[in-house]
């Protein structure tokens, strides 16, 4: 990516302080931070480093202790909860950890939720969901339930939810976590593709360095600071003879 | 986004039906339960009342023996005759009837088909007395009455069960030995207190009735029909003094007779059921309370998994008021159903139980709008104030609770 495109993401001194008084922790202790448009950025680093908080963070969905989080230079800590919620609605698409499906509630319905809110007609959401659960190989399992699916299917089933507003940043926190190698390259592959051919910008939690190598760029966290930040310029090798999926 | 949230709503309630059904079970039953006690108290202090009204106002009831209740003894003590009432009728003012009874139990036969009831050897006055008017015929002549005629006046059920829609008027009874003509019918008055039905009763001269069934001049008793104007207490004084005079009591003897005031009775016996009533209230309070708690308990236990719930409908973009809109329709149609399902079980039971009890079935709209609304009310509160509290969350927050 070129130094000339514009900052999307511009993370400022952020701190995020959990509890209070004697139980208090700070998990975050100043991250300075430039995502632009179209980088595929992969975040590193031991457990408990922050990653998952600045992800968080980054998704609109906690607020930091203080700093300045700047999304396409709009200042998010002047917005009011509406104004994030439609930050979210509109620009990002969040993977969690956790999966975070309804329960009881079928796959193709989890994946139209997005589209539910967003006021599209349910002929939109059905093709979309169909379109998306497609990408991320879960054909045949849309009348599934969470309770049904496997655990990597659970997050194809997230990533599929992420995805399928075709957001401006999607935001992944451990997206091969649950899954074997073989799913995990696919996954990898989509989310290349998605960064490739729809400009998405794309952030991803991981622990493998054969996630990371990926990405053209890779943060590594350490005790809540950012340790390193490096550029690749190699990953486009590994995706180059992958098909492009159907999104 | 009002059909979306509906959508969503209606979906959440089919997903979660179990939850759904024990909310609904939950409102239902605390809705039936207190609009079914409130119609049925309210039911019972009716027909009290109509009771009352069918006693005819200011009526003494005069037996013999020393007092009422368990332990009376009225054997020893002597009976009343028919100069008795002829005294009472010359020396007591005020009074509009005096009719003496005489009671025997009986059994019935017209043509192919017998009944056992109440006969009672009586004059005239008991119709006044007893408030009875007369369906069909007339009552006994001068004559009847002082030869002892062998006629009859039937109660309406007596004439259902011997005659059934036929009239029977100019028909005759077989009364134990002696054949008895028809000459009235009694209007119909329904169940008398405690389950007795006033209308199974065969009414016949005194003389007939001392003659041919208990052969004694005996009397068993005497109903007193005092005027409106009469003070009773001043009527039972003078009464109690001319029958201790004739009965020849000494100064500090008991009295070996009772004279009941079934105005009296009857305060008594409204009072009892109006108490009756407060209690079915109290308990009916009690199980919209429990009912209301159940409802409570089934929200709370679901807190968590709807908090997380709507930490991920708002993460993944929804607003405030979206996730909120639709938790208060899930809320109110829930509990709209379960009040509606309450309100018609509650009128089918009501149906059911006052006619099992011969009760009067009165629809008080009032309580089956004050039940519904509390219990919606309850329904919506607890469906709505925590998922409030949740969507105040930062999402993360909502996600992480446990
Ligand atoms: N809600 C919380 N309350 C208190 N401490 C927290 C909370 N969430 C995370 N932490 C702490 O903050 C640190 C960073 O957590 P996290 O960002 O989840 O790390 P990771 O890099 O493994 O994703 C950890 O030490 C964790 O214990
Ligand atoms: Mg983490």
């Amino acid at each position: 990516m070129s130094e000339a495109s514009p900052p999307l993401i511009e993370l400022r001194a952020i701190t995020k302080t959990y509890g209070e008084g004697q139980a208090a922790f700070q998990a975050l202790c100043g991250i300075d931070l430039v995502i632009r448009a179209g980088e595929f950025v992969a975040v590193m680093g031991p457990s408990g480093s922050g990653k998952s908080t600045v992800m968080n963070l980054l998704g609109c969905l906690d607020t930091p202790t203080s700093g300045h989080y700047l999304f396409r230079g709009i200042a998010v800590e002047t917005l009011d909860r509406n104004q994030r919620a439609l930050l979210r609605r509109h620009s990002l698409g969040f993977v969690f950890q956790g999966f975070n499906l309804l329960a009881r509630t079928t796959a193709q319905e989890n994946v139209e939720l997005p589209l539910l809110y967003r006021g599209e007609t349910a002929e939109a959401r059905h093709a979309a969901a169909r379109a998306a659960l497609k990408c991320v190989g879960l054909d045949g399992w849309e009348q599934h339930t969470p309770a049904e699916l496997s655990g990597g299917q659970q997050q194809r089933v997230a990533i599929a939810r992420a995805i399928v507003t075709q957001p401006l940043v999607l935001l992944a926190d451990e997206p091969t976590g649950n899954l074997d190698s073989k799913r995990s390259h696919e996954i990898m592959e989509l989310l290349l593709a998605l960064n490739r051919d729809q400009g998405i910008t794309v952030l991803m939690v991981t622990h493998e360095p054969d996630m990371a190598a990926y990405a053209r760029r890779i943060v590594h966290f350490v005790d809540g600071l950012v340790d390193s930040d490096t550029q690749h310029a190699g990953s486009s090798a590994v995706g180059a003879q992958a098909e492009a999926p159907c999104c | 986004m009002l059909l979306n949230a509906l959508l969503l709503a209606l979906r959440e309630i089919r997903r979660n039906l179990l939850r759904s059904f024990l909310t609904v079970l939950g409102i239902v039953i605390g809705v039936a339960a207190v609009i079914t006690m409130v119609t049925l108290g309210n039911g019972a202090t009716r027909m009290v009342a109509d009771q009352i009204a069918g006693l005819g106002s200011n009526l003494l009831m005069v037996m013999p023996g020393q007092r009422l209740g368990p332990g009376r003894d009225s054997a020893g003590a002597p009976k009343f005759k028919i100069a008795d009432i002829e005294a009472i009728q010359q020396q007591v003012n005020g009074l509009k009837a005096v009719a003496p009874v005489v009671g025997s139990a009986v059994t019935l036969v017209a043509g192919t088909q017998n009944w056992s009831s109440t006969v009672s050897g009586t004059s005239n006055d008991y119709f006044v007395a007893g408030n009875w008017k007369l369906a069909a015929g007339r009552q006994f002549s001068d004559d009847e009455e002082r030869a002892g005629k062998a006629v009859c006046v039937i109660g309406n059920t007596v004439k259902k069960e011997l005659f059934g829609k036929q009239s029977p008027l100019g028909s005759s009874i077989r009364v134990k030995a002696f054949a008895c003509e028809v000459i009235g019918v009694l209007a119909a008055k329904g169940q008398g207190g405690m389950g007795m039905d006033q209308d199974d009763t065969v009414l016949m001269p005194l003389r007939t009735a001392q003659r041919r069934l208990t052969g004694s001049l005996d009397i068993g008793n005497v109903m007193v029909s005092l005027k409106d104007a009469t003070n009773s207490t001043v009527a039972i004084a003078q009464l109690r003094s001319l029958l201790r005079e004739r009965r020849k009591l000494a100064e500090n003897a008991d009295d070996n007779f009772n004279v009941m005031d079934t105005k009296q009775i009857a305060e008594t016996l409204s009072g009892t059921v109006r108490t009756m009533t407060g209690l079915l209230g109290a308990v009916a309070a009690v199980s919209l309370l429990v009912g209301g708690i159940g409802i409570m308990n089934i929200m709370l236990v679901s807190v968590t998994e709807r908090t997380r719930e709507i930490g991920i409908r708002l993460a993944i973009g929804a607003l405030e008021h979206e996730v909120l809109l639709q938790f208060l329709i899930e809320s109110v149609v829930l509990s709209a159903f379960g009040g509606l399902v309450g309100v018609v079980l509650a009128f089918f039971a009501c149906l059911g139980l006052t006619a099992l009890m011969s009760m009067p079935f009165l629809f008080n709209p009032g309580i089956n709008l004050t039940a519904f609304a509390f219990s919606a009310a309850i329904g919506v509160i607890f469906g709505y104030v925590p998922a409030r509290r949740a969507a105040q969350l930062d999402p993360i927050q909502a996600l992480r609770h446990e």
